[in-house]
């Protein structure tokens, strides 16, 4: 039996350490263990509830305008509050173009290299490579032209000795299999992607006024000036230049991220067998169409036991079913108390450090449960619920991904493969997908009201006397994010945030049941446990929070083994 | 030549160079938001010059490819760890940068060298890089600096001009 330890090199903001044990080539037992928001209740009790969100963007390395949106919904869902439909949709193009950005980054260049050698590209055919490319989409820039600069571009970078963001792979791991004319269509649209993500991100600064931060938040609605005829303000003119960017974001995930991941997914269609861990999944809607919070763009709701037809819906922002279903237990967090679970509004945050004890206190993340159970979030969650409620955008895209992977592959895929490490990456390219679509309708709504002669973009919130309590959910890129406020005459009296990696890095709870990641890493492959490539393949899958600063760490002798590429 | 000519991408080009000062940090951890601390300073310092751009960068590396594409000389400012007293100053450039931010005090670290790897890759990566790193003391749960970085601001401000100066004569 071999123990492995991967660990971050960086003590503060959210690190996640994991532990494995392996035997017989396979993990047997994982615990995973983090350090995320201790003492952010310290810095926002007694102060202005409308200033939160300005506060809790900062708080993550990656996430920061999903903590903001969070943030408005749970002091407006304190203080029953609508919102303009303008501020809805303005707001839903933040949320999506954010996703869109946020999907394409983690793929293409925080997890592609799991699974694509840079290496083996340089000995690709580009003409084989091309013909292969064109066969699977009508992107313009798959040319074999294309393929070979690229080519070019990276052998004068490896031949440079300047690997750089590449310095760090796997190269020639023997869990590596694709053809090098795959590796190279992938090095390719890597590259590509990194010029159409600031595409998305432009959206976010044309909307939110500054990124990364936006600055355009308020309780109530958002601060946009909209004249349809200035030019300093949101206009006709800026928004016509932000349709033209959702276009270019929606050629290339329709035709090359979502082809992308069928063509990789076709190949390692054996890890539809590997990664499947925690089967409950847990999803919010989010895009809300009316003032209310009531109608949703994207549906959410709880599916137990990975079974779609047991669906429960999350009907809106003021359904006492997510509300009275979170709670968290630091039975093994490094947390005072009893390990009975606790509901958001009366979290508890006190520091109990004891080292990490495999069977006792290991983390500093709690472990929220959804009616007593761990949950799994993220796109999956989104996916499959989309697909229990017959979204027709999910179900179409989603059918689209099991078409071309199937026919790839040679072989039916029924929706229990996606309960699995490549299933995660399948269902954020639908999830991504189905984004796009929901930008441009967002874009159109708004446009459309805004032609109606409606300005209206923000409702000025006021608070009462005495206490009143809000939760603020979102279906952030990572899953299930929710902020929980307390207000006390007007100022913050608690606040606690229940964020997705919480979710699914969440230790072992208080009936000892481990949560995501570590369920999910039992059973997975280990060729090498000197180069646990496989164990990242199955935590990176998740798209967790500041797995960018993972360091491979070999606990005999605390020697670096490698950074992961996160 | 003048150093402010070497910023330009081609002998012969007479277009503006473009100066980009971005400060990182996390502000919610005490010395840790020093780098978005010097920004604000520096915008409130009264410099201006329409060469050179103040950005506050927070916590958030990945979004600011976008921002840090294809500028003539990018200074960043933030908390690394050097080893030194806390408060202290110290200046990298160029290829020490990327070697330096690995020493940074915080986990936003990867995300800045993996931006300008990018930056490199997509041949759009700036002519000049310069860190100005501060050597933190306190990393925790907090608004406010630590005294002794607290008092090292009005000096970093003005290294930080110095080097505006340098660079656009």
């Amino acid at each position: 039996m071999t123990r492995i330890t991967i660990d971050p090199i960086t003590r503060i903001e959210g690190h996640l350490r994991i532990d494995c044990e392996i035997d017989n080539g396979h993990v047997t037992k994982a615990w995973a263990s983090g350090q995320m928001w201790r003492g952010v209740e310290q810095i926002l009790r007694g102060r202005d509830p409308r200033d939160a969100w300005t506060i809790t963007q900062r708080i993550c390395g990656v996430c920061t305008t999903v903590h903001a949106i969070a943030s408005v919904r749970a002091v407006e869902n304190a203080l029953n509050l609508e919102i303009p439909l303008n501020a809805q949709y303005i707001r839903n193009m933040i949320v999506a173009a954010h996703a869109i950005h946020d999907h394409i980054v983690h793929f293409y260049h925080l997890s592609a290299l799991d699974w694509v050698d840079i290496v083996s590209a340089l000995r690709a055919d580009p003409a084989k490579a091309s013909a292969l490319a064109e066969g699977l989409s009508a992107w313009p820039r798959n040319s074999r032209h294309e393929f070979a600069a690229v080519q070019e571009r990276l052998q004068r970078f490896v031949g440079g000795g300047q690997l750089g963001v590449f310095a760090n792979g796997y190269w020639g791991h023997p869990a590596m299999k694709l053809a090098p004319e795959v590796n190279l269509l992938a090095a390719a649209h890597y590259l590509q992607a990194l010029e159409i993500q600031r595409k998305a991100n432009k959206i976010v600064g044309a909307l939110g006024s500054k990124t990364p931060h936006i600055q355009n938040l308020a309780v109530g609605g958002v601060t946009n000036p909209i004249a349809l005829d200035s030019q300093s303000v949101l206009s006709m003119e800026r928004l016509l230049m932000i349709k033209a960017h959702i276009d270019e974001l929606a050629a290339f995930v329709n035709q090359v991220y979502l082809v992308d991941v069928c063509a990789i997914g076709a190949f390692y269609a054996d890890w539809t067998a590997h990664g499947k861990g925690v089967v409950d999944y847990l999803c919010v809607p989010d895009m809300p169409l009316d003032t209310r919070g009531e109608t949703f763009a994207m549906p959410g709701g709880y599916i137990p036991g990975g079974d779609v037809a047991a669906y429960h819906p999350i009907r809106g922002f003021h359904d006492p079913y997510f509300r009275e279903g979170v709670a968290e237990s630091v039975k093994h967090a490094w947390y005072q108390g009893d390990g009975k679970p606790l509901h958001p509004y009366r979290g508890e945050t006190v520091p109990n450090y004891t080292d990490f004890v495999d069977n006792g206190r290991y983390s500093w993340v709690k472990a929220p449960t959804f009616y007593g159970k761990p949950a799994q979030v993220g796109p999956l969650a989104a996916v499959l619920c989309g697909v229990a409620a017959g979204h027709a955008p999910t179900v179409r895209h989603f059918n689209r991904v099991v078409e071309t992977v199937g026919a790839l592959a040679k072989q039916k895929i029924p929706l229990a493969a996606l309960h699995s490490t490549i299933g995660r990456h399948a269902a954020r390219a639908v999830r991504c997908a189905v984004m796009v679509e929901n930008l441009t309708h967002n874009w159109q709504l708004l446009v459309d009201n805004l032609a109606k002669g409606d300005l209206t973009t923000c409702n000025k919130p006021s608070f009462p006397a005495g206490e009143i309590t809000g939760v603020g959910f979102h279906e952030a890129p990572r899953g299930v994010l929710s902020h929980w406020v307390v207000i006390r005459d007007g100022k913050i009296a608690n606040y606690q945030a229940v964020v997705p990696t919480t979710w699914n890095a969440a230790p072992r709870n208080d009936n000892d049941e481990p949560g995501p990641y570590e369920s999910a890493l039992v059973n997975t492959p280990v060729a090498n446990p000197e180069q646990p490539l496989e164990v990242l393949r199955t935590v990176h899958s998740f798209d967790p929070c500041l797995a960018c600063a993972i360091h491979l760490v070999d606990k005999r002798d605390g020697r670096v083994l490698g950074i992961g590429r996160s | 030549m003048t150093q402010a000519a070497g910023l330009n991408a081609q002998e012969g080009d007479v277009s503006t160079p473009r100066l980009l000062v971005v400060g990182f940090g996390n502000i919610l951890l005490g010395d840790e938001g020093i780098g978005v601390r010097a920004i604000e300073a520096l915008q409130a310092s009264g410099f201006v010059d329409p060469r050179v751009t103040f950005i506050d960068g927070g916590t958030s590396a990945m979004d600011l490819l976008d921002t840090l594409a294809g500028v003539d000389a990018l200074v960043l400012i933030d908390a690394v760890r050097s080893g030194l007293a806390p408060g202290e100053i110290v200046r990298y450039a160029d290829a020490a940068v990327p070697v330096a931010l690995r020493m940074r005090a915080s986990s936003h670290q990867a995300g800045i060298a993996e931006v300008l790897a990018s930056l490199v890759l997509m041949e759009q990566a700036p002519g000049v890089v310069v860190l100005i790193g501060v050597e933190p003391l306190v990393l925790e749960m907090g608004l406010t600096l630590s005294p002794p970085v607290a008092a090292a601001l009005p000096g970093l401000v003005t290294m930080v001009l110095e080097e505006i100066r340098r660079l656009l004569p």
